[in-house]
C-alpha cells in the first residue's frame, strides 16, 4: 500500500518505524514543520536540550548506553554546525547516530539566505555518511537507509539534511524493507584460514593478552559472552581499552585493567612483554602503542575488526581478520576446540607469575592523608557507595577521567560513557542525560572536572526540565587539571592559563536551576555526601573540591615505549624528552 | 596538478607480495574505483585524500553507466606501500563506492591521456612542430596562421615528451585529461 503524506509527517513516521523512542533536538525555521509533526504525536519523546552540541553528547550517551542509535533533530546553519563537534565525536568513538537537519528551501540553496550553510559539506568528513534530500520522494528511503549505516559495519554517526519544501511537499513513503543498500555490505564473518591460524597460535602461546576494545561492545551482547567464553577457557590475561571497559569484568580474575598511556603497570607491561597478542575489536590508537618502534617487539599480533582500513594502519599484524567480533570470536572459539584446545599451561603458569609481579607493584596505590581530599579517594569512595546500584558512569575529559577508568570497576558493557577518540570536553554532562532517558530508574553519573563542566552547563535547565536525576560529580581543583599536569612536565612548570577562575559557587548555581547542590571538601564527610547525593531524587552537581596539583599516574610519557612508564611523581624528571614533546 | 614525474614501482604483479611492508621507496599506483553517480561523491574521494594528507597526482572522473548511474574515478596516486593499502581501505569505506582495483598491482594495465597543445609561432619553427606532431601522431585540431592546436593521446610520459619538444617552439598553453586506464586482457 502506497502511502502519501507531507516530508514533515514522512520524518516522524520513519523514526516510528525505526523503533525510535526519543529525540534530542532544538527547533529553529527551517525544522518548524517537523516540530509540528511531532506536537501532534505521542509515540515519540522529544528532550529540548539547550545547546545542539549537547543534543549529539545525548544522542550518543543513549546510543552507548542502549546499543540502539541515538537520534537528533536540529535546525539549519547554526543548528547544524553546533552539532560538529557531536558529530566528530561520534565518528571517532563509531557510536551510531542518527541526525537529522534542517535546511534552507531548494530554491535558496546557495544564496547565502537566512540560517544557510552547506551542512553537507561541512559534515562530509565528520559523518559515516550523509545525505542531502531534494525529493520528498526519496525522503523515507534516505532516512531508513541512514539507520542502516549508523547501525551497521563499524558503526557510526550520519546525518540527512531535509530543506523546508521537501518537509512541506507530499510524497509517497517508502516502508522500511523496501530500502536495498546495493552494495554496502559490511562482511561479518572473518577468514577461515587466518582464524584457523590464529587458533594454533593460541595453543602455541606462552605469554599471550587479550587486548579488547569499543568493538566488542559495539558489535553486541553475544560478543561480550564470546570474550569472555574465550578468556575462560583460555585462562588468558585480558586488558582492555578506555572504550572497551566493562567487556571482560573488571571483577574477572584474569582482569589486568585499562592499558595504555594511563593504564595499570601490568597490563603495559605484559602488552610489551607478550608472545601473542589478540586484539579484539581495538585500533591501536597511540593513546594505547606509545612509541610505535618499541610497541610489544617480540609478539605475533592477530587483530579483528569489521573495519578493513583499521587493519595494519598503525601496527603491522601477522593475523588480520575482518569481521564482526562476535562472529569472529564464535569461529575462532570452534577452530580452536576442534584443534583440540590445546594450551602451554607451563608457560602460561610462568607468565601468570611474571604478571602478579607486576600486579604487586600495586600502580594505582594512594594514601589519603590530611585534609585535602585526594581525587583517587573521592573515586575509590564513589565506587564503594556506587558499585551495587544499577549504575550508569559518564566522563567529561582530563584527568578526571583518567582516574575514573582506573578507580571505578565495570562488570558489564555499555556502563561506561567516555569521549575517548575526540577527548570532548563537555561531553559527558550531556551524555548522562541521553543515558539517563534510556535508563528513568538507573543511578547516572557524569564524573567531572569543573573545566569541561562548564563547557555544557546549559543542560542543567534539559535535566530539571525533563526530571532527570542526574548526578554531577565534580572534582574541583580549579585548574584545567591534565593540561597542567603537561604544563609541569614538558613546559618548565609554566602554567599558561590553565587554571579555573572566577568560578561558580557549584551550590548556589545548582539553587539557581532548583537542583541541589553540595559541596565537599573534607575527607571525613565525604561518604556522607556521597550518600546524600544518592538519596536526592533529583538533579545534583556536587563540587567536590580535591586536591589541587594531583597528577595522574601511572603514565607512559608520550613518545616512550610501554616499559618507560612512570609510576609516581618521582619518576617524572625530565621524563619527556624532546621528541616526545611534539606529540600530543 | 603536477606533472607525472614519479618513478613507478619497480616490482609489479605478484612480486607485490614480496615488498617490505615497512618500505619507505614512495610507488606511483592507478587506482580505479567505481561509483553511484550522486550529489558530492567526488568531493568525498577527494576530501578523503586531503583530510588524510594523500597525494593525487592525476585524477579523471566520467559517469560511464548511465543507466546505472555509475562513474569511475582514476586516480594516479603516490605513495609508501602501507599508505597505498592504507588509501584504498579508505576508499573502500566510502559508502558510495563499489568497488576499489588497483590496477598496478592486478596486472598489466593499458593508460591513456589526452592532451591540448596550443603551440604559436611562425616559419621553420611552425614546420618543426608540425613535423614532431606528426612524429607523436597528433592530430591538429585546431589552426590559424600563427598557431596550432594539437591533441596528443597516449601515456603521461609520452605526454610530457610533447610537452618538452613543444616547449622551445612556442609552446603556449596545455590542457590535459589526466589518466583512464584499464586492465590488459578479458578479465574485468
Amino acid at each position: 500500500m502506497k502511502k502519501s503524506m507531507t516530508g514533515a509527517r514522512m520524518v516522524v513516521q520513519a523514526l516510528i518505524d525505526q523503533g525510535v523512542d526519543v529525540v534530542f533536538g532544538y527547533p529553529g525555521g527551517a525544522v518548524l514543520p517537523i516540530y509540528d509533526e511531532i506536537f501532534q504525536q505521542n509515540q515519540i519523546r522529544h528532550v529540548l536540550v539547550r545547546h545542539e552540541q549537547a543534543a549529539v553528547h545525548a544522542a550518543e550517551g543513549y546510543a552507548r548506553s542502549t546499543g540502539k542509535p541515538g537520534v537528533c533533530l536540529v535546525t539549519s546553519g547554526p543548528g547544524a554546525t553546533n552539532a560538529v563537534t557531536g558529530l566528530t565525536d561520534a565518528l571517532m568513538d563509531s557510536i551510531p547516530i542518527v541526525v537529522l537537519t534542517g535546511q534552507v528551501p531548494t530554491f535558496m540553496i546557495g544564496n547565502d539566505a537566512f540560517q544557510e550553510a552547506d551542512t553537507v559539506g561541512i559534515t562530509r568528513p565528520c559523518t559515516k555518511h550523509n545525505w542531502l534530500v531534494k525529493e520528498t520522494d526519496l525522503l523515507s528511503g534516505v532516512i531508513h537507509e541512514a539507520f542502516h549505516v549508523a547501525k551497521s559495519g563499524r558503526p557510526g554517526p550520519v546525518l540527512v539534511d531535509i530543506p523546508k519544501d521537501v518537509q512541506f511537499a507530499n510524497g509517497t513513503y517508502t516502508t522500511k524493507d523496501k530500502v536495498n543498500m546495493r552494495h554496502y555490505q559490511p562482511r561479518m564473518h572473518g577468514d577461515a584460514e587466518i582464524i584457523a591460524e590464529l587458533a594454533d597460535a593460541i595453543g602455541r602461546a606462552e605469554r599471550p593478552i587479550l587486548y579488547t576494545g569499543g568493538g566488542v561492545i559495539n558489535s553486541g551482547d553475544r560478543a561480550t559472552e564470546l570474550l569472555r567464553e574465550l578468556a575462560e577457557l583460555t585462562g588468558f590475561p585480558v586488558t582492555s581499552t578506555l572504550m572497551g571497559l566493562g567487556a571482560y569484568p573488571a571483577s574477572g580474575k584474569q582482569w589486568l585493567g585499562m592499558l595504555g598511556m594511563h593504564g595499570r603497570y601490568e597490563a603495559n607491561l605484559a602488552m610489551h612483554g607478550c608472545d601473542l597478542m589478540i586484539n579484539i575489536g581495538a585500533r591501536f590508537d597511540d593513546r594505547i602503542t606509545g612509541r610505535v618502534q618499541d610497541f610489544s617487539p617480540g609478539s605475533k599480533k592477530a587483530h579483528i575488526d569489521i573495519d578493513p582500513s583499521s587493519i595494519n594502519k598503525v601496527i603491522r599484524v601477522d593475523m588480520p581478520i575482518i569481521g564482526d567480533v562476535a562472529h569472529v570470536l564464535e569461529a575462532l572459539i570452534a577452530a580452536w576446540k576442534a584443534k583440540g584446545a590445546k594450551l602451554q599451561h607451563e608457560g602460561l603458569a610462568k607468565w601468570w607469575k611474571k604478571i602478579d609481579d607486576w600486579r604487586a607493584i600495586d600502580c594505582l596505590k594512594f594514601t589519603q592523608k590530611g585534609a585535602v581530599i585526594k581525587p583517587q579517594y573521592a573515586l575509590s569512595r564513589l565506587e564503594e557507595l556506587t558499585k551495587d546500584h544499577d549504575r550508569y558512569i559518564t566522563t567529561e575529559v582530563g584527568q578526571h577521567q583518567m582516574w575514573a577508568a582506573q578507580y571505578l570497576n565495570f562488570n558489564d558493557p555499555n556502563r561506561w560513557m567516555t569521549s575517548g577518540g575526540l577527548g570532548t570536553m563537555g561531553y559527558g554532562f550531556p551524555a548522562s542525560i541521553g543515558v539517563q532517558m534510556a535508563h528513568p530508574d538507573a543511578l547516572v553519573i557524569n564524573v567531572a572536572g569543573e573545566a569541561s563542566w562548564l563547557m555544557n552547563m546549559q543542560e542543567m535547565g534539559t535535566a530539571m526540565q525533563f526530571r532527570l536525576p542526574v548526578k554531577q560529580f565534580i572534582m574541583n581543583n580549579e585548574r584545567l587539571g591534565m593540561v597542567r599536569q603537561w604544563q609541569e612536565l614538558l613546559h618548565g612548570e609554566r602554567y599558561s592559563h590553565s587554571w579555573s577562575e572566577s568560578l561558580p559557587d557549584f551550590v548556589k548555581l545548582a539553587e539557581a536551576f532548583g537542583a541541589k547542590g553540595i559541596r565537599c571538601s573534607d575527607p571525613a564527610s565525604l561518604d556522607d555526601a556521597i550518600i546524600e547525593m544518592l538519596e536526592y531524587p533529583g538533579p545534583v552537581i556536587f563540587d567536590c573540591l580535591v586536591e589541587k596539583h594531583e597528577n595522574c599516574f601511572p603514565m607512559i610519557p608520550s613518545g616512550e615505549a610501554h616499559n618507560k612508564m612512570l609510576l609516581g611523581a618521582a619518576s617524572t624528571k625530565d621524563a619527556i624528552g624532546t621528541k616526545g614533546a611534539v606529540m600530543v | 596538478m603536477s606533472a607525472l614525474k614519479i618513478k613507478k614501482g619497480t616490482s609489479r604483479h605478484s612480486a607485490y607480495d614480496l615488498r617490505d611492508p615497512n618500505s619507505t621507496v614512495i610507488e606511483s599506483h592507478t587506482l580505479a574505483v567505481v561509483v553511484d553517480n550522486e550529489a558530492g561523491v567526488l568531493a568525498r574521494v577527494i576530501g578523503l585524500f586531503s583530510g588524510r594528507g594523500y597525494n593525487i597526482d592525476s585524477l579523471t572522473v566520467a559517469e560511464f553507466d548511465h543507466l546505472g548511474h555509475r562513474s569511475r574515478i582514476t586516480i594516479v596516486t603516490s605513495g609508501t606501500p602501507s599508505v597505498i593499502e592504507q588509501i584504498k581501505a579508505q576508499l573502500g569505506r566510502i559508502i558510495p563506492v563499489h568497488e576499489v582495483h588497483d590496477l598496478t598491482v592486478e596486472g598489466p594495465t593499458v593508460e591513456r591521456e589526452l592532451a591540448l597543445f596550443k603551440v604559436g609561432g611562425k616559419g621553420d619553427q611552425r614546420v618543426e612542430a608540425l613535423r614532431l606532431a606528426d612524429i607523436f601522431r597528433a592530430n591538429v585540431v585546431d589552426s590559424t596562421l600563427e598557431s596550432f592546436v594539437f591533441e596528443v593521446t597516449g601515456t603521461p610520459e609520452k605526454v610530457d615528451a610533447f610537452a618538452e619538444l613543444m616547449r622551445p617552439l612556442g609552446l603556449l598553453e596545455v590542457a590535459r585529461t589526466g589518466v583512464a586506464a584499464l586492465g590488459r586482457g578479458g578479465v574485468v
